[in-house]
């Protein structure tokens, strides 16, 4: 298994490779430094003397990725490149460009991230398996397919509307928690229960459907067959072999996207104030803050594939039949 | 059973909010206990906190409370005035001539000196970097190890303050020659100060090995024209005269600066926790930065060590250029605290402004019908539901303009052809701005006459005085020149009917825009009616910023859309804008149109270093007629700000101007108590329906389960 988990890291650094090269000609290519300083220093009386020295400040100023003053390695070290792309794999974040430490600010910010994307996933997998399991034991008759009708009516509705509704409800007429904001330590709980339960209303219907197919195609199989034979009543077969066995593609899909949690949700934390890292990858692209911009799909990609391998892992840990080679 | 639904609810929902006796909806903690706070939100993070850096209103809105320049503006006064703030009265100055010899005649004069006295006793609030024991600084060389328990300035066991001395003015204007601190104002500034420009190029070239070197060195050096003359006594000497300087030393640009915050702040160390001075100012003012998580809040306290200030009357005077208050009652300020939330979405920020979790507001767009309405007479007045609540409605002309800019470096419509003015004088009567104010401003704003807002000295109100291209007298009224003059203007310029003589093409002119949101393309199209009014089709280019930023430099744009906010009251900070030396394409200056006009240049010049006199304002006259005739902007609009404030708000006054106005204010925390109780009950109705389909559901589906699996069995 280690060397399994060896070759698929090893395999990562191309996929990092690529992401960062793609990311770098986004941000350097497209839109030269000047333009970005131009842009940070504002729009009233920016000198083109202050502009250089902006670039300069950040290294902006050094070529892409050859250094033709330098000699040696300093050729390549000496660049853009290197600075502000070949650091990353260093996991050195550096400064964002309005001067703050990017790893800091990252460290400050994936808790409220994870505060509101941990619950919102336990609550949200509990609550469309249960509805899931509901609709297969129900499976063709007329509660099925009102339950279908309903999952895919809550799948069309814009999440925006779910957010705006659960706030005029919940925090403008019923006045229960409030509208938004954070606060740090067991406070922060009064804030997290509109956002949670949005995130789980939000994701009822997709889950609801995708659970439900998983559970459908299970229990088509022979040994539902054999247990029904046996004399075993619907709910029985449903919970003691359908359901665990469906259990193996629900964990893996899980552990996928584990890590990402980590990363927050761009229109949750921007609409309830919560200061995680998914408002912090807005902020960063509204204010063209491409040193926070390139971090945060740096750290995205890495998590992703952190993600991909222990979906692999955990296959071998709940199905005995997967060796990993 | 709903006893229980509430009380559970309640339990809980108390338990986590620290068992408050606010309403459960509160989004403020248990820790915020002071009556004397103020709520207010910011929509943006703001960038940087340094007084050398920041320039903008949203940052503005939290230094200016902290760092004290010289002089601000008066908070009632209309026209706006300077009063002294930490200067002990209005400058002194003195003239010289081409020969550094002293003259009384203004004419002669080259250079101007500006003796600037501080007061005695002002305090800095108390902050690491003062502390120290036998004379030496102990956290200004802080090791890795104490770095360790430190993330925040709070974390620091020790402070303590020290006098505000001349020395700290003098240092912080040479902050501003600092390209590491990249102050806009520093290429306004090298054109001015004696001496600034030689110091910023030697500061440029020399190299440091570390921090404390080179604050040493920026101690040490004495800009020729910034001489301290004792403790709390300094002067500025001036290259060119420059009336509107004063204005400069009223900006937070001008505060004080103590070496001992830069050095502290410069270490390696706490700039990897992001403690930096761009984050954590050290002010002399009435409030200080205690909380600074421009993620979620910013929090200014009280400053223990501010002197105190008296609140202003419409009575103060200036005399003998020293202030005198009629008004020696009141002390400000009036807050403990205040606590400002980053609200980023507009409907959360209202709501809970109505709520009253915030004391003020502005009116978005999408809020603007449910905030006020037109009456009967035309006036602009407050909606029930708001004025029922006690909600204050405070407007202000903003003294600012927006305008649509035309590249008078541009073969087809610019330059100073006949042609080409008969154009652009077309386009602006075809242009109707009452009807842009009224879709997509709510009404909030006045349409412009020239650059020059109300309240600034030379402003046109368009009764009395009026752009004559575009508006005419009509049974003493004054009206926009109606469409037939727009399209008679074209055909003289060549182009009739939107055709061009000379090629017998249709006129295609092209707009540089940015943004893609709704807006913009509403606007746009708006744009495009006003053009096709005179048969001119008009082509929008919708770029992003940066794209657009290139054409402008570039001067390959045709026709854009451009504001400006004034930096102080006064013609000379919007007229500049025209003023040939500031073009964008040649100098890279703030003139985006490229307007050059010889008569302009020499009438502005003119103007420029005069003080506000009849014939200041017979020159202002001369200059926007030649402008209005030229036509080198669509004037636009001026805006109006509109802002909300609940009825346990006092002292709330409009001031554009000045932006330390936090100390003015006062909370009656009583009214706000009661109010926010009352607007706020818990209401559990929707609750218990919610927890009764719940549980019919739940019951349905068990009986539903028992009832298939018992026929599963006998089946």
């Amino acid at each position: 298994m280690i060397k399994y988990i060896l070759k698929r890291l090893i395999y990562a650094i191309p996929i990092l490779i690529g992401v960062n090269l793609l990311t770098f000609t986004l941000f350097f290519v497209v839109n030269s430094p000047e333009e970005v300083a131009r842009l940070h220093l504002g729009n009233k009386r920016v000198t083109q003397e202050q502009i250089i020295s902006w670039n300069e400040e950040r290294g902006y100023n050094n070529p892409l990725f050859y250094n033709t003053n330098e000699k040696g390695l300093n050729a390549f070290k000496e660049t853009i490149f290197y600075e502000k792309s070949f650091k990353l794999f260093l996991f050195e974040f550096g400064l964002s460009d309005s001067g703050r430490d990017i790893k800091y600010d990252i460290k400050q910010r994936m808790w409220p991230s994870l505060a509101i994307a941990l619950p919102s996933l336990l609550v949200g997998l509990f609550i469309n398996i249960t509805f899931a399991l509901f609709f297969v034991y129900f499976r063709s008759t007329k509660v099925d397919y009102i339950g279908v009708i309903f999952c895919v009516a809550l799948m069309s509705i814009s999440s925006l509307f779910y957010i705006i509704g659960g706030q005029y409800l919940i925090s403008k007429l019923m006045h229960l928690v409030p509208i938004s904001g954070y606060a740090h330590g067991y406070e922060a709980i009064k804030f997290l229960v509109l956002p949670v339960i949005i995130s789980v209303l939000y994701g009822i219907g997709s889950g609801t459907r995708w659970y439900r197919s998983l559970f459908l195609e299970e229990i088509e199989k022979d040994y539902v067959k054999t247990a029904k034979s046996k004399g075993l009543s619907e709910s029985a077969v449903l919970f003691n072999h359908v359901f665990k066995n469906a259990l193996i593609p629900i964990l893996t899909g899980i552990v996928v996207i584990l890590p990402l949690l980590f990363l927050g949700s761009l229109i949750v934390e921007s609409f309830f104030g919560i200061p995680g890292l998914g408002s912090y990858t807005i902020d960063a692209i509204q204010s063209q803050d491409f040193a926070i911009v390139r971090a945060m799909v740096f750290l995205g990609t890495i998590l992703y594939i952190s993600g991909l391998i222990l979906t692999d892992i955990s296959y071998t840990l709940v199905d005995p039949r997967v060796r990993l080679k | 059973m709903l006893r229980f639904i509430k009380y559970t609810f309640l339990i809980s929902i108390l338990t986590l909010g620290g068992c408050s006796e606010k309403p459960l909806n509160s989004p403020y903690g248990s820790n915020d206990k002071s009556s004397k706070v103020f709520y207010s939100s910011f929509q943006e993070r703001p960038k940087h906190l340094d007084p050398a850096r920041s320039y903008s209103s949203n940052e503005y809105a939290f230094i200016a409370q902290i760092y004290e320049p010289l002089y601000q503006y008066h908070y009632l006064k209309k026209p706006y005035e300077l009063i002294p703030l930490t200067a002990r009265e209005m400058p002194e100055l003195h003239y010289f001539d081409k020969d550094f010899k002293n003259t009384k005649d203004k004419n002669k004069a080259v250079y101007t000196k500006y003796i600037l006295k501080i007061k005695k006793g002002i305090l800095y609030q108390n902050h690491p970097a003062f502390f120290k024991i036998n004379e030496d600084y102990i956290y200004h060389e802080i090791s890795e190890i104490d770095l360790e328990n430190i993330n925040t300035l709070k974390d620091f066991k020790d402070d303590e303050t020290r006098e505000l001395t001349s020395d700290d003015y003098i240092y912080q204007i040479k902050r501003l020659a600092d390209y590491k601190n990249h102050s806009p104002i520093s290429g306004v500034m090298q054109d001015y100060i004696l001496g600034f420009g030689e110091y910023k190029n030697k500061l440029q070239n020399l190299q440091f090995s570390n921090s404390k070197e080179k604050i040493n060195f920026v101690r040490s050096y004495n800009i020729k024209g910034v001489r301290k003359i004792d403790k709390y006594t300094f002067s500025i000497i001036l290259k060119k005269q420059y009336p509107q300087f004063i204005y400069w030393l009223a900006m937070p640009f001008f505060s004080p600066m103590p070496w001992e915050a830069d050095l502290f702040y410069s270490q390696q160390g706490l700039q990897k926790k992001n403690i930096t001075l761009n984050w954590f100012p050290v002010g002399t003012g009435p409030f200080k930065l205690t909380e600074n998580n421009p993620n979620l809040r910013m929090i200014l306290e009280y400053n223990k060590n501010f002197r105190g200030e008296i609140y202003p009357s419409l009575e103060d005077k200036i005399i003998n250029k020293k202030l005198v208050s009629f008004n020696n009652s009141k002390e400000v300020p009036f807050l403990d605290k205040a606590i400002y939330s980053l609200e980023k979405e507009q409907i959360p920020r209202w709501n809970k402004f109505l709520q009253g979790y915030y004391d003020n507001s502005g009116i978005a767009s999408d809020n603007y019908d449910q905030a006020v309405s037109l009456n009967n007479s035309g006036d602009i007045s407050l909606n029930k539901e708001l004025e029922d609540k006690g909600i204050h409605l405070t407007t202000a002309t903003s003294a600012s303009t927006y305008y649509i800019g035309f590249n008078m470096l541009d073969t087809v419509i610019g330059g100073h052809s006949e042609r080409s003015r008969f154009l652009r004088q077309a386009i602006s009567i075809a242009i109707d701005y009452d009807e842009y104010i009224s879709i997509f401003t709510n009404g909030r704003g006045i349409v412009a006459q020239s650059p020059l807002p109300p309240g600034i000295f030379g402003y046109q109100d368009g009764k009395n005085n009026f752009n004559k291209t575009i508006f005419e007298l009509q049974s003493g009224k004054i009206i926009k020149k109606n469409i037939d003059q727009a399209k008679k203007l074209l055909t003289k310029a060549g182009y009739d009917n939107g055709i061009d003589s000379q090629t017998g093409k249709p006129l295609i002119l092209y707009f540089e825009a940015t943004g893609a949101g709704a807006d913009t393309y509403a606007f746009l199209n708006w744009l495009r009616k006003q053009f096709k009014k005179i048969n001119i089709q008009l082509v929008t280019r919708v770029t992003d910023y940066n794209r657009f930023q290139e054409k402008m430099i570039s001067g390959t744009g045709q026709i854009f859309q451009w504001g400006w906010n004034a930096d102080y009251p006064d013609p000379e900070n919007f007229l500049f804008l025209l003023y040939s030396k500031n073009g964008k394409v040649k100098y890279g200056g703030e003139n985006a149109s490229n307007y050059e006009s010889q008569e302009f240049d020499e009438l502005f010049l003119k103007m420029k270093n005069m003080r506000n006199s009849s014939q200041r304002g017979k020159i202002i006259k001369n200059i926007l007629e030649i402008i209005q005739k030229d036509s080198p902007w669509i004037w636009g609009f001026h805006p109006k700000s509109f802002s909300l404030s609940h009825k346990w708000v006092e002292n709330v006054e409009s001031n554009l101007m000045a932006n330390n106005t936090l100390k003015y204010k006062r909370i009656n925390d009583e009214i706000r108590y009661k109010s926010i109780n009352l607007w706020n009950k818990a209401n559990f109705t929707l609750l218990y329906i919610l927890f009764f389909i719940i549980s019919i559901f739940i019951f349905s589906v068990i009986l539903m389960i028992r009832k298939k699996d018992k026929e599963k069995v006998y089946d």
